[in-house]
């Protein structure tokens, strides 16, 4: 379990994890002795943090510490504790998920009270979006172990902190120095009945195993090789969680193709009977279904990924010009690559000062900020960090990496077109407008629409009279399947072009094409899109599946490859 | 997982990648140990095919075992080979220590030059704009200092102090017109973890690395005129395998049998801001 461990310098973080490290046994042994042979010597006080000093000193005791790492062992479960040298590298490692963090320890001197850096860790944290948190209010020693003062700490603090939608799980009352309420309750405290510091890290929740998460391959490419008569079509990619073998359903998104595993391949074969997280692999389907780089397989039955075009992010900038509304940038998560936009700023830090700034209108090289990004189409993604590779992204500037971040979140618009890129078409209001009775079906629309693999919902024909309740009853729907990302068909008989008005009102903004079924031109209170003859169905199913394709400019490049 | 399969499993993902990025991709293949595991780990990626082709930069002073070894691989894996040769260095005799250059620039005509041109392409040929090539970051300082996907200018100069960033395998895919990228699968590799995985995956190697009975066998290989063996009676990659365990050669470099790392201080750091391998 990944845990960050944060404070202001002098509230007493390394008197802690030194005091963890010995209150748990994990120290090499004759450490702490040698430690106390040394202070004597030099008569100087003991000190915990000295006990930190000196192991990192000797890294070769590697198993207990390394630069920013302290690693111990409690209750059965293994803990990495990443310590934060400074703030630039703690943010970029914190960001970019060297150090991902699955819960985080904020340490307060509570005699010295909130400091500066105790307000902006606390930013961070909530920032990069680590929700378990537990705060250790430090030197109660020097409050009398008073459950007053203690309480006063928690209170402002509390408030302050609940202002960025931080709520720590615990507040702890601890005295470093002694080890009271970290390893062991303390005697002297027997007004706090919360738990300790280890029973509070024992509480957290850890990450799960790559291997147990939901399966997904983020599709790196579609092989053809034909050398020496080899016709297999073979789907390759490295698996980033879960497992799958021959015979799964997988589900790739955002397009929703389906097709089952027919065989994993290897060279030389025989192929695994069964691929899990981190395995660069290879598998041929039992449908020749067409992908591309950049869909990820999901396993059907198992959740799938979210699909969006629009994002709450967290990003670090490194790009020698600032990020900023102004420009296209490519976004690569996994094997997809997109063109991006900078939509909005939500709030920007100063990686060093960690101040944030007013205001902001661009990104700078070295700060950190959380943006709103949008794509030039949706992609799969898992928010939560996990698996992390789901939702950790670079921006690309002008053929530069210039910044990368976590993807926390899908927004609303961007995540009902999702639903729309998996029916890999844009939702539409068709208007079929015609003199005579009878609907779509009649023209057998709905079918070559299917069968071109549009996914259509065709309406009950409207009819006059057009009361405005049955008209609004009729947007209504309509609006729900768009939401849905079908392709909706409305045949209207007999209509009073004025009624039809109202109806185009109370439907989104360019949702809606009106084609005239008839002889001879559209009447012209119509304002019709496009007339076609009755006769000529395949120029409306043609136009239709114009209006309603995925703008070609905007697929992905290397398809499939032959050799 | 273990750690070869963790080695093999990346460098798979990163030669996918770079299949993917680049259309017009080659790969440099030296006959040594490193690059024809890197072959074997391009068949892998492909499932038994090299989809690009091999560039051989030879000098003509190989050890003509390396050249039979090369040809019988070429036949039985059915491997396109492009072999890039200095005709007019050797012509003109602008070699060393036969002809009447330094060695450095020995190298520079027969290997970077020869490079040079046949990443040019042909003629009417576009230039290759993403080359493999097998440098492991601990075998020499300039080498630890190098990315992944390693980007180029027109002139193959390579820009040590301003690398791009890389993290989370998301690498330099995109490039401006006129530069190419260098793309390092065996980065993270040791020598070592070279020779566990030739001997677990039988791998074909040249006789030259084993000790033929006079206590001295080739640690790395080149041209004959500035290569030399080390003392050393590993007989097969297992004996290999156990002295380098043992830590019986951590002291000396694995190049020091490569003359042109010596020649002047830095000389192999200022031969691959040149574009040398
Ligand atoms: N009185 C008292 N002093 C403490 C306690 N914990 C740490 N200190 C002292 O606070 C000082 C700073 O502690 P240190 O662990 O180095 O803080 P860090 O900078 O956060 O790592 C040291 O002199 C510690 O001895 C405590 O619980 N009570």
């Amino acid at each position: 379990m990944e845990i960050a461990f944060v404070g202001h310098v002098d509230h007493g973080k390394s008197t802690i994890v030194g005091r963890l490290l010995a209150d748990t046994g994990s120290l090499p042994q004759g450490k702490l002795d040698q430690i106390r042979a040394f202070c004597e010597a030099n008569a100087r006080p003991f000190e915990y943090a000295f006990l930190l000093d000196a192991l990192r000193n000797e890294r070769a005791q590697g198993i207990t510490i390394d630069v920013a790492r302290v690693f111990f062992k409690s209750g059965g479960r293994a803990y990495t504790i990443h310590d934060t040298p400074g703030h630039a590298e703690f943010l970029k490692n914190m960001v970019s998920g060297a150090a991902r963090a699955d819960a985080a320890l904020l340490v307060l001197d509570g005699h010295e009270g909130v400091q500066e850096n105790s307000r902006r860790h606390a930013y961070l944290l909530s920032m990069l979006g680590i929700r378990q948190v537990a705060v250790l209010v430090n030197k109660m020693d020097l409050l009398d172990r008073d459950q007053g003062a203690f309480d006063a700490l928690v209170d402002s603090f509390g408030r302050h902190l609940a202002r960025f939608e931080l709520v720590p799980s615990h507040w702890i009352p601890v005295v470093g120095r002694t080890g009271e309420n970290l390893a062991a309750r303390s005697g002297e405290m027997a007004w706090y009945h919360g738990p300790t510091l280890l029973e509070a890290l024992a509480g957290f929740e850890a990450a799960r195993p790559l291997e147990e998460l939901p399966f997904r391959l983020p599709v790196q490419d579609v092989y053809k090789f034909t050398a020496n008569g080899d016709t297999r079509r073979i789907v390759a990619g490295t698996v980033e969680s879960g497992r799958a073998e021959p015979g799964d359903e997988l589900v790739f998104h955002p397009s929703g193709k389906r097709s089952r595993i027919r065989s994993l391949e290897a060279f030389p074969g025989p192929g695994p009977a069964i691929v899990s997280a981190g395995m660069a692999c290879g598998f041929t389907l039992e449908e020749p279904v067409y992908l591309a780089r950049g869909e990820v397989a999901a396993k059907a039955g198992e959740p799938g990924p979210v699909c969006a075009n629009r994002f709450r992010a967290s990003l670090f900038w490194l790009g020698k010009r600032p990020l900023h509304s102004g420009r296209d940038y490519l976004l690569k998560l996994g094997t997809a690559r997109v063109r991006a936009r900078l939509e909005r700023i939500v709030r920007v830090l100063d990686a060093s000062s960690l101040e944030p700034r007013e205001t902001p209108e661009a990104v700078a090289r070295h700060e950190v900020g959380e943006v709103v990004l949008r794509l030039a189409r949706p992609i799969a993604f898992d928010p939560g960090q996990l698996p992390p590779a789901m939702s950790r992204f670079v921006l690309v500037d002008d053929f530069e990496i210039s910044g990368g971040g976590l993807l926390l979140e899908g927004l609303a618009e961007g995540v009902a077109s999702g639903r729309a890129a998996r029916f890999n078409q844009r939702p539409l209001v068709i208007l079929l407008a015609q003199e005579g009775k009878g609907g779509a079906h009649d023209h057998g629309l709905d079918l070559a629409l299917s069968d071109a693999g549009r996914a259509v919902y065709p309406l009950p024909a409207l009819m006059a009279p057009f009361h405005k309740e049955r008209l609004t009853r009729m947007a209504e729907q309509a609006r729900l399947l768009l939401d849905a990302g079908l392709l909706v068909l409305l045949p209207v008989s007999e209509p009073r072009w004025t009624d039809l008005d109202a109806l185009k009102g109370m439907l989104p903004e360019g949702r809606l094409k009106v084609v005239w079924i008839g002889d001879g031109p559209a009447p012209a209170g119509l304002h019709a899109d496009l007339a076609v003859d009755p006769r000529e169905d395949r120029t409306l199913s043609r136009a239709i599946l114009r209006w309603t394709g995925v703008d070609a400019a905007e697929a992905v490049s290397p398809l499939e490859t032959g050799h | 997982m273990h750690h070869l399969d963790q080695l093999e499993n990346r460098s798979i993902h990163i030669l996918r990648e770079a299949y993917s990025s680049f259309r017009k991709l080659g790969m440099l293949w030296s006959i040594g140990k490193d690059s024809t595991v890197m072959l074997w780990l391009a068949r892998k990626a492909f499932f038994g095919h090299v989809p690009f082709p091999l560039i051989h930069v030879d000098t003509t002073f190989k050890i003509p075992e390396m050249i039979a070894y090369r040809d019988r691989l070429v036949r039985e894996w059915g491997l396109r080979l492009i072999v890039g040769t200095n005709h007019a260095a050797l012509a003109a005799g602008d070699t060393f220590p036969s002809g009447k250059v330094d060695r450095i620039t020995c190298c520079r005509l027969l290997k970077t030059e020869a490079m040079k041109t046949a990443l040019a392409g042909g003629p009417g040929e576009e230039p290759f704009t993403g080359i493999i090539a097998g440098i492991r970051a601990d075998e020499e300082g300039s080498r630890s200092k190098e990315r992944t996907f390693s980007p180029r200018t027109r002139e193959s100069d390579w820009d040590v102090d301003d690398q791009p960033p890389e993290f989370w395998n998301q690498y330099k895919t995109d490039f401006a017109p006129g530069t190419h990228v260098r793309i390092h699968p065996l980065l993270d590799w040791t020598e070592l973890d070279i020779w566990e995985y030739i001997g677990r995956e039988g791998i074909p190697t040249v006789s030259l690395y084993y000790d033929q009975g006079d206590g001295r066998r080739y640690r790395s290989l080149g041209c004959h005129p500035c290569t030399t063996p080390i003392e050393s009676t590993a007989k097969n990659v297992q004996e290999i395998i156990a002295e380098l365990s043992t830590g019986k050669l951590s002291g000396i470099a694995e190049r020091s049998g490569r003359a042109q790392d010596k020649d002047d201080a830095g000389g192999l750091e200022t031969l691959r801001r040149d574009g040398y391998m």
